[in-house]
């Protein structure tokens, strides 16, 4: 049995959700910013969201298109690999919690650099860490922004320019007016409507199957073979996946728009159950999307995905369609641009944290500017890098972009990750060090993934990759940990080791916190 | 401040902090690498029936996950009310000073 899609083209029902869910967030914005006059307003929210919020902020902040219809896509296409690689985003948060969550909270005030300059040399710190903040942020925007173009255009059947502009617009007004505020409620609103519309979604699909998980499985194995339900080719070298596990668990911890977030909340109590809260979301989240790829494969069948766009993203819109008619499908694929919308915006805002407060305030103005300097200078960044990433999402059209979020989880895991964590638990870290290890994972971050078979067999269309892996973690992670310690032992900074008694007492007992 | 910083009381706080701290990351470490190895070396035993046509791979890679949930569970649990009620004791005592 094949069956016919409206995909691709204007239905009703997904733009009546799309102006709902425009409208709503669009008036919240405004109500943000009559509240949005502080820096610390503008960068955090006042710190008044709780945890409960602020876990479904941060899921939302996580889940985005890509981990949505990319790993259904994925689970619909290749089966038990997608489940593989759904882990590896997940196993990355009780890390944040054991280790970052609170601390970051208890030192520092809107970006992580705020903790890593805690007791070194402002200036040097600054700018080195915001270099690895905004290559991340990049790196994740650009992949964020060519995926929203081609999928609107997909959904809806808009021009790419065109719904990079909108996106891009629509982004830009949520940051610009309503700050932190505003990208709390429009993250939550859009983790509500993606749990929900998943659920949804998930429940459609059993009730097809009877509700019975045995019947979905044998059916996929009497189709596809029994090695759909099997590990396949994404472990065929396990240095590989093990270097890709240690990208996405540890990378997780040094994203800067997932730190960012926990400096919303009032105190450590409240960021620890922000993350208990968003590692259920995004864990049930990702259980969801694995009944989804498989319902997928099942209902819609892989040649009718594959035909609509190879990478196999349309997989959960197709099986909306089959399970839900034309109404669901508009809603799903609603819930689809709100998602990209809210994920570019956290993005952006944290982008503007690291030009703003980092370099502007602290590094330029030796941190002596006024509330309504920052906040002006703040909203500047956002509209700077709003439209950048406009440009660089019509710029990248037709690129392959894949490598982007692998090189900006390397970078977070090989930069920031070792920094952040170096100056939080060891004593004798210096100035000099911070800097040695973040500029070695990036520069071994970006090297290793060019001669990777990413990009140097895919893109350069090189016969073989220089660099084996399509990961470079393994490698750089270890060598900033080595290269920052190296370079503090032979650069000692008394001050800084002084400083770390006195840092404790804010560390472990939030004495002094903002 | 001093006191408070070589007080034995705050001494335990912090290493009981992180003896929880570093044993649950431990144990989460354990968890993925664990699956891991048995992905990329005992396909055979991932190919197991459960039940029916389901394979011992997939409730194991669900488990991973809620495992992972539970863990982060632990640490909150213990943290706000255990390591928190030490904290308050120790914050009253700064207050005294």
């Amino acid at each position: 049995m094949e069956m016919q899609t409206t995909l691709g083209q204007p239905n009703v029902v997904s733009i009546l959700f799309f102006f709902l869910f425009t409208l709503t967030t669009l008036y919240i914005t405004y109500l943000a910013a009559k509240r949005t006059k502080t820096a610390s307003e503008y960068y955090a929210a006042g710190r008044s969201i709780t945890g409960f919020q602020n876990g479904l902020a941060l899921a939302g902040d996580f889940m985005s298109a890509a981990s949505f219809l990319g790993i259904a896509g994925l689970v619909a296409l290749k089966g038990y690999d997608g489940l593989i690689y759904s882990i590896g985003f997940l196993v990355g948060w009780p890390i944040v919690m054991f280790l970052i969550a609170e601390q970051l909270r208890n030192l520092g005030k809107y970006t992580f650099a705020d903790v890593v300059a805690y007791r070194l040399k402002q200036k040097p710190i600054r700018i080195a860490s915001s270099f690895g903040s905004l290559a991340t942020v990049l790196l994740y925007l650009i992949a964020q922004m060519v995926g929203a173009g081609s999928l609107v255009k997909l959904l809806f059947g808009l021009p790419y320019e065109l719904a990079v502009v909108l996106v891009g617009t629509i982004m830009i007004i949520y940051v610009l007016f309503g700050g932190m505020i505003a990208t709390t409620w429009v993250q939550i609103i859009k983790a509500c409507l993606l749990l929900g519309g998943a659920t949804v979604l998930a429940i459609l699909t059993l009730v097809k199957f009877g509700f019975s998980f045995n019947e979905l499985f044998s059916f996929i194995s009497e189709k596809y073979g029994e090695k759909r339900l099997l590990p396949g080719g994404l472990v065929a070298n396990p240095w590989d996946a093990i270097s890709l596990g240690i990208a996405l668990m540890f990378g997780t911890a040094g994203l800067p728009h997932i730190l960012m977030r926990f400096y919303t909340v009032p105190d450590a109590k409240e960021a620890r159950k922000s993350v208990f809260y968003a590692t259920g979301f995004i864990g049930y989240f990702y259980i969801l999307t694995f009944i989804i790829g498989f319902g997928a494969a099942a209902i819609v069948g892989e040649n009718l995905i594959k035909s609509i766009e190879k990478g196999g993203n349309m997989a959960a819109p197709l099986l909306a369609e089959a399970v839900g008619g034309t109404i669901f499908l508009g809603f799903i694929a609603a819930v689809a641009f709100a998602t990209i919308l809210a994920v570019v915006a956290g993005l952006t805002l944290a982008g503007a944290g690291a030009l703003s407060h980092d370099l502007y305030t602290n590094v330029i103005k030796k941190g002596k500017a006024t509330e309504e300097e920052q906040v002006k200078v703040a909203r500047l960044a956002t509209l700077i890098l709003g439209i950048l990433a406009i440009f660089l999402g019509i710029a990248f059209k037709g690129q392959n972009v894949a490598f982007m979020v692998g090189l900006a989880f390397a970078i977070a895991a090989s930069a920031n990750f070792p920094s952040l964590l170096l100056s939080i638990f060891w004593k004798k870290i210096s100035t000099a060090g911070v800097v040695a290890g973040i500029l070695t994972g990036v520069t071994l971050s970006v090297v290793l993934i060019i001669l990777s078979p990413t990009v140097w067999v895919d893109i350069f269309k090189n016969p073989a990759p220089i660099f084996p892996w399509k990961n470079p973690a393994l490698i750089s992670m270890p060598a900033s940990f080595i290269m920052a310690i190296l370079v503090s032992l032979l650069t000692p900074e008394k001050e800084a080791q002084e400083k770390f008694e006195e840092e404790k007492v804010r560390t472990y007992l939030g004495v002094g916190i903002e | 401040m001093k006191e408070v910083l070589s007080s034995p009381k705050f001494q335990t706080l912090m290493s009981q902090k992180n003896k929880v701290a570093f044993a649950l990351t431990f144990i989460q470490l354990l968890i993925y690498y664990g699956f891991i190895y048995l992905l990329a070396f005992k396909k055979d035993f991932l190919a197991i029936k459960v039940t029916g046509s389901i394979p011992l791979g997939i409730p194991l890679g669900i488990s991973v996950i809620i495992f992972s949930w539970l863990l982060t569970g632990v640490y909150t649990l213990w943290a706000n009310s255990v390591y928190d009620r030490l904290v308050e004791e120790i914050k009253r005592e700064i207050g005294k000073h």
